[in-house]
């Protein structure tokens, strides 16, 4: 794992933070420190390189789409993250929090899931470590995504569809936050994003950054050299983050994000939050 | 403008506990949450908390989740927020904002604390805010003469509570189960702790929020706090009812219940 700069990184310039009810910052705070010491722990990396390796199947193939490359007029290398076991780069950050939550002596984890593979990791991780596991999913989503549902009932999870709000991702978000004021003693909630209160982002990116460390050195070992760019689709920002942590540093790659556009961002129906939001609070954290 | 801290003083003179009835803005329609305002005057509440109608109220349970999203599906926005603060300062007791902190930053943290003060409010409590991320807010409410109620919970260390009430002005809002809003049978010897630990490190009053939906139950909190909040139960009989009228007149039989319950 690539362990990051500084010590303190609750506020990235004026984002982050803790926006939470007064309940929940005992928890936090034993979670910061359960991370910060695990993150110099040579016996926790260990763990995770180990669990990464024979569990998730890493490394994950950087693999050279020729015939794409000829389309596009550009050579194309795909980092095959849906390789994974559980087919995401979610399983990453799941199993860095799971440890977490075995260290901190919880029984217990939570987690909100869009698509379904965010959850499908949880319950996954939740089944390999025998912890009681509740996965909060929008009933709109559990409609589109029934074999996700599915699955993480197979392994084990509680599915809630939740039924308030837009009865989506952000209304699963805050059903999952209302658990944990609820649990918070018994429960960790594995948020999948790199948002939710410090420290949060930087502990879902410094997990997912694997994802970039791997396909920095798989670059120098193809190409002799490092790719002009690197593309990410941007959601929650996980899978992002995950691969353009190592890159930052060089300063000379090309970081591009790409956003979901819906029916387009003239329509104010979209998903793209960096480029078409503004700056706010929601679910924790300032961004 | 009145201070909340005026509703805690004029109890403490009767030598009984303060009680604070919350309500969201805008349901179950403008002109009804008007008149249940009125009513809880009538019925003897000493301080109104008026709640702002948010999308993602994240610490609030079933009760007032439908409230307030029927409210803003009619269409209350935080002008509405202001005209009923305005219209409920008017009815003779001390009037505070409960809102989560997105819409006041959304606004404009200035412009909010300026309508606030212009509506003859007292202050806001901030569920969501915590005052480690409060510095605009702790110099803005300065500048207007505002309360800022911010909470603490079980789960605070000694060193939180210090820190925390030290930032509150008019009084601390004492959450005092684990979990979410909502109306709850069970009585807690949690809650009597966390105001002996509030109270080991400030002078303000403390109000306990703990599901209280009755006269007993209302009487065993005013044993022991300067104040009892009660939500979910007023919002249910809102809630509930056949139509806005009957629904009024229930919010006003409860709120004399919990009246009478806070002076034992």
């Amino acid at each position: 794992m690539a362990t990051t700069v500084g010590q303190d990184e609750d506020r990235f310039g004026p984002y982050g933070g803790r926006y939470v009810p007064e309940a929940l910052i005992a928890a936090l705070d034993e979670l910061a420190t359960t991370y910060r010491a695990a993150r110099t722990d040579p016996e926790f990396q260990t763990e995770f390189g180990r669990l990464l390796r024979d569990y998730a199947g890493r490394p994950s193939l950087l693999y050279d789409a020729t015939r794409f490359s000829e389309a596009v007029g550009a050579r194309v290398l795909l980092k095959r993250e849906d390789l994974n076991h559980t087919g995401a780069h979610k399983i990453n950050n799941v199993l860095g929090q799971t440890l977490l939550t075995q260290r901190m002596g919880k029984p217990r984890v939570i987690a909100e899931t869009g698509a379904g593979q965010h959850g499908v990791a949880t319950a996954t991780a939740a089944a390999l470590f025998g912890l009681e596991c509740t996965v909060y999913m929008g009933e709109v989503d559990t409609e589109r995504q029934a074999l996700n549902v599915a699955r993480m009932r197979l392994l084990g999870a509680e599915v809630v569809a939740v039924k308030s709000g837009s009865r989506t991702l952000k209304d699963a978000m805050n059903e999952a936050f209302r658990d944990w004021v609820t649990n918070v003693e018994t429960t960790h909630y594995v948020i999948g994003s790199v948002g939710g209160p410090a420290p949060f982002p930087a502990m879902v990116r410094d997990f997912a950054s694997i994802i970039g460390t791997e396909a920095r050195a798989q670059c120098q070992d193809r190409l002799g050299r490092l790719p002009d760019a690197v593309l990410a689709c941007v959601g929650g920002g996980s899978n992002a983050m995950g691969i353009f942590t190592a890159f930052i540093p060089d300063g000379q790659v090309g970081l591009y994000g790409f956003e979901a556009g819906g029916e387009g961002i003239e329509t104010g129906k979209h998903a793209a939050t960096l480029t078409g939001g503004s700056p706010g609070v929601l679910h924790g954290s300032r961004s | 403008m009145r201070s909340s801290g005026e509703a805690f003083a004029k109890a403490r003179a009767e030598k009984r506990a303060a009680f604070v009835g919350y309500l969201p803005a805008g349901f179950p329609s403008y002109d009804g949450c008007i008149e249940a305002l009125r009513a809880l005057v009538d019925g003897g509440v000493d301080l109104i908390e008026l709640g702002l109608p948010y999308s993602d109220p994240v610490i609030d349970g079933v009760t007032i989740q439908a409230a307030t999203e029927q409210a803003l599906r009619q269409g209350t926005r935080i002008a509405d927020v202001m005209r009923a603060a305005e219209a409920a300062a008017a009815m003779g007791v001390p009037v505070v904002v409960m809102t989560y902190w997105n819409p006041v930053l959304a606004y404009g943290v200035e412009r909010f604390a300026t309508d606030l003060a212009a509506a003859g409010c007292s202050g806001l409590i901030t569920p969501d805010l915590i005052p480690d991320e409060a510095g605009d807010w702790l110099e803005i409410s300065a500048g207007h003469d505002l309360d800022r109620v911010f909470l603490v919970a079980p789960s605070s260390t000694p060193a939180r509570i210090a820190s925390t009430t030290a930032a509150c002005r008019g009084w601390v809002y004492a959450a005092s189960t684990m979990g979410v809003t909502g109306a709850r049978e069970a009585t807690s010897s949690v809650a009597p702790d966390l105001v002996k630990r509030v109270r080991e490190t400030t002078q303000l009053p403390v109000g306990v929020g703990l599901g209280v939906s009755n006269r007993a139950q209302a009487t065993e909190v005013a044993s022991y706090a300067d104040g009892v909040i009660v939500g979910s139960a007023l919002v249910r009989c809102l809630l509930d009812a056949a139509d806005v009228p009957s629904g009024v007149k229930a919010v006003g039989a409860l709120a004399a219940e919990l009246a009478a319950g806070v002076r034992g």
